[in-house]
């Protein structure tokens, strides 16, 4: 039985982090070329951490599906990343960073992690804009800054609202220049489908070439996974099409322990769906909420065009419930508050799914060149899509899945339960709690990546010093790329009549409706029986055509809705077990009178840590107690 | 709407290729071109035949997977649209609509729709990179940026690395990308220490991929995210600045 050691180091939370790099053990620089890492996927997270190691002088794999490291979903990231910087002398500081993201977690994160982000946050905007990463300036040539929701100063750094595509190409170049001095070796469209663990440590992990589909080993001394999150079981996600839990679920299946699954965000501000075979929701950033004025007609069913609409019959509804922080509430008291409204049935657009975000002040206050330069690409892409100009009309949004605060468990070094076995950025449950403050996902990835991962890793390697990486030919690798074959002619095998995308939506659809925004105990038990019905009929009617030797785009998606399955129903599992509500876990039996989540600090203030147990068995849980030392805990308020 | 589809199938990168004529039938105008290639997939696997492969991801017009010719023009009729932000309701009901992948030498087909665009990669490997290792830098604000060369670096930087300006090409040159990546880097004064050999490197490598540019500027219409053929003037001039130069007195 697995217990869970987070290795925080002891003393004062503001030294932690410099004596614990004091005390870990390092790696010499002539020995560091010594030992090979594997890292799985480029984006933010991995491409950052690759590129850093291999300047250390490690040997570095790299593995991506995608055909460049350059595509990784990170790149969508809109909004901005956040730092302490204080450029804006509004009080911003280490301190507050800190605290802003704990108390926006809902105090479900542990203290000495977020620290640590918000230390190395200022250090992350030196680096990017060294590696000639464009952010905003001012007039006089130096860095500007934006607000974002759950904060109170202004701390976000930007580049227009494509702030995730600049950083990551920042770290994607990083990584070009180790490929070119052969640090680091990259596989492209290479899928990994399984950690490889002998001895209880973690020794290599197995792909699949997504062109010819050979299945192949690789070994190393530790392996790195920075695969991202998993908001892709609702089927309907702001995530990209590929994005997959399979990395991490592979590794929870090999020991690694799954922590609070069920703590997801659903972004407030989304495009609303127009037709049953939407592939996607596209958000809609965040940073929108600083000029735009979020409001649903005063009376349900009001049908008239929004300019017709009076002030009179207008409810600025976040304005009015929480006049301190406004529109700039955080994510998930945005989405409730939204989902009350069209609960209420106040939504507007053709199929009353939306809130209006309107500009309509903003433009009268500061002209329509502002608005652009700051949100131009933003309204472009709204246009494109529902074919209405935001200029002229308010956009219509509405709260989709974003993000995964959930993920593998890590210690304060960021190494899973399995030895050798590391995890980074949004794959991992660190940093968020149960609620993810905006612009805080990118200063996460690049922090594990390139400021905190690169130095821990060397204490786990320094006991490995010349000894080589466990043979490919060994029959730990042998026996997993077995199970791979085994997997690929499962699905191959089934010639039912469904297609993957059909069962993904039906996956999607209880999830969403059972443990998305709002969840309560008799629509998690139906879920919970819902889901392993489905499963069954994927596995009997599923068809997937073509063969496992060449580029077949349906085998794909169907080993990932396999392991979006099992992750479905721990998620629900998690949702039921956590008998309160915290960030963006709602439990319908747990809010104030105001509508408000109401937490059980008594009960529940611990990380909840799932461990595999064979096949067909529910998974254990296990506790992390989470102590707070430094932040007392209070009933998160933002009126 | 309905509308009639010619396709571009290719079993693999060796195997010869052949238009397919597939209907695509009631696809609500809110349908994305992409969502309506879902469509016409699952209408194919349910009848047994199998689906058509094309690169995607994102869907928002960002990660620069996705790209086909839509009727001959790379990424479709919309401008400054990337092929998944088309809507189908550019098009009109009674359509017969031609999908091929992008064609060039430097871009091969791996199957049906989707290409082999890993040369850009060997492009920015060849330079297009500031070197910068991590921890290294100094305070943000050191170093001012004036406001338009940031704006003007950002502007270059947008590019999205779908390959539309190579397929647009007559030449299937690669100019328009790589004075895309190579202007973001050479107009912030992070990037001068190696403006000059940058463009050498990646220009020569560029080379080794793809044809020469005549000046064509079907590139920057075809381009989803509006960069500027003004940047193909900058690489040109700081390809032969560097050329002349003596970069022992760089530092002057």
């Amino acid at each position: 039985m697995t217990v869970l050691n987070a290795k925080v180091p002891k003393g004062p939370l503001a030294e932690t982090w410099d004596n614990h790099r004091f005390s870990i053990r390092l790696v010499n620089p002539a020995n560091k070329r010594k030992y090979r890492v594997i890292v799985v996927g480029t984006g933010l997270a991995g491409a950052s951490a690759a590129a850093t190691l291999a300047e250390l002088g490690y040997q570095v794999e790299v593995f991506t599906f995608h055909d460049s490291p350059r595509r990784a979903h990170s790149i969508a990231a809109q909004g901005g990343i956040n730092a302490a910087k204080n450029y804006r002398n509004d009080g911003d500081s280490v301190w507050r960073l800190f605290y802003d993201t704990v108390k926006g977690g809902d105090y479900r994160s542990r203290e000495a992690n977020v620290y640590r982000l918000a230390q190395v946050s200022n250090e992350i905007i030196d680096q990017c804009t060294a590696q000639g990463v464009p952010f905003a300036r001012e007039y006089g040539g130096l860095l500007d800054n934006r607000s974002f929701g759950g904060a109170q100063v202004s701390r976000t750094f930007y580049a227009r609202g494509q702030t995730g595509q600049q950083l990551l190409l920042g770290a994607y170049q990083a990584l070009a220049r180790q490929i070119q001095l052969g640090a680091v070796t990259v596989h492209t469209r290479s899928e990994m489908l399984e950690v490889v663990v002998k001895d209880g440590r973690a020794v290599g992990i197995v792909v699949r070439d997504l062109v010819d589909g050979r299945v192949t080993s690789h070994s190393a001394h530790a392996v790195v996974l920075a695969t991202g999150g998993y908001s892709n079981v609702f089927y309907l996600s702001t995530n990209a099409m590929a994005c997959n839990v399979t990395a991490i679920w592979r590794a929870h299946r090999r020991g690694a322990v799954f922590a609070n699954p069920c703590y997801t965000q659903i972004h407030p501000t989304c495009i609303p769906a127009s037709d049953e075979f939407q592939s996607k929701l596209t958000l809609m950033s965040e940073s929108l909420r600083n000029d735009g004025r979020i409001w649903v007609p005063q009376n349900p069913g009001d049908t008239r065009p929004p300019h017709d609409i009076p002030e009179a019959d207008r409810d600025y509804y976040l304005e009015r419930t929480y006049p301190t922080f406004g529109n700039l509430v955080p994510r998930d008291v945005a989405s409730r508050a939204a989902m009350r409204m069209i609960d209420a049935e106040r939504g507007v657009g053709p199929l009353g799914n939306g809130v209006y975000l309107d500009f309509a002040d903003a433009i009268a206050r500061l002209g329509q060149g502002v608005i652009e330069s700051r949100y131009g690409n933003l309204f472009e892409m709204y246009q494109r899509i529902t074919d209405e100009n935001p200029y002229r009309l308010p956009m219509r949004i509405y709260p989709a899945p974003h993000y995964t605060m959930g993920g593998l468990w890590v210690d304060y070094n960021l190494m899973t339960t399995v030895p050798g076995l590391y995890c980074i950025g949004e794959a991992n449950f660190s940093d968020h709690g149960a609620n993810r403050l905006g612009a805080s996902a990118l200063m996460q990835g690049l922090a594990d990546g390139y400021f905190v991962l690169p130095y821990t890793i060397g204490d786990y390697l320094a006991d490995f010093l010349n000894v080589d990486p466990v043979p490919t030919d060994d029959p730990a690798f042998r026996q997993a790329e077995a199970g791979v074959h085994d997997q690929v002619d499962r699905l191959l095998g089934i010639n039912g009549t469904r297609t993957v995308d059909d069962f993904h939506r039906a996956l999607g659809s209880i999830m969403i409706e059972h443990c998305g925004m709002a969840r309560s105990a008799s629509g998690l038990e139906k879920a919970l029986s819902d889901i392993p019905a489905l499963r069954a009929e994927f596995l009997s009617d599923l068809r997937v055509l073509g063969d496992g030797e060449s580029l077949n785009q349906s085998l794909e998606k169907a080993g990932r809705l396999y392991d979006f399955f099992e992750l479905a129903e721990l998620m629900c599992r998690d949702a039921l077990d956590r008998e309160e509500s915290c960030g963006g876990h709602f439990r319908l039996e747990h809010q104030t009178e105001e509508g408000e989540a109401m937490r059980d600090d008594e009960r529940f203030t611990h990380v909840s840590a799932w461990e595999w147990q064979e096949e067909g068995t529910a998974q254990v849980k296990h506790r992390e107690e989470l102590v707070f030392e430094n932040v007392t805990l209070a009933q998160r308020s933002y009126k | 709407m309905d509308v009639t589809l010619r396709v571009w199938r290719q079993p693999g990168p060796d195997a010869a290729g052949a238009f397919r004529t597939y209907r695509a039938e009631r696809i609500p105008p809110e349908a994305s071109f992409l969502e309506m290639l879902d469509m016409v997939n699952e209408r194919l696997t349910l009848d047994g035949e199998e689906p058509i492969v094309f690169d995607h991801d994102c869907r928002e017009g960002i990660c620069g997977t996705c790209g086909v010719m839509i009727n001959g023009v790379a990424h479709g009729p919309q401008l400054g649209t990337a092929t998944c932000q088309l809507h189908m309701r550019r098009f009109t009901d009674g359509d017969t609509i031609v999908i091929e992948p992008w064609r060039a030498a430097g871009f091969p087909v791996i199957k049906d729709l989707m290409v082999d665009r890993s040369a850009f990669d060997r492009i920015i490997e060849a330079g297009g990179y500031i070197t910068v290792a991590t921890g290294s830098a100094p305070d943000a604000n050191l170093i001012p940026v004036p406001r338009d060369a940031a704006e003007a670096a950002m502007d270059a930087a947008a590019c999205i690395g779908c390959g539309a300006c190579v397929a647009a090409c007559p030449n299937s040159a690669a100019q328009l990308f790589t004075a895309a990546k190579l202007a973001h880097l050479n107009l912030l004064p992070q990037g001068q220490p190696e403006r000059d050999r940058r463009v050498v490197a990646m220009v020569e490598t560029m080379e080794q991929w793809f044809g020469s540019c005549t000046n064509h500027g079907e590139c920057e219409t075809a381009c989803p995210k509006g960069i500027s053929i003004d940047t193909i003037a900058l690489l040109n001039r700081d390809y032969l600045r560097a050329k002349l130069a003596d970069s022992r007195l760089a530092g002057r």
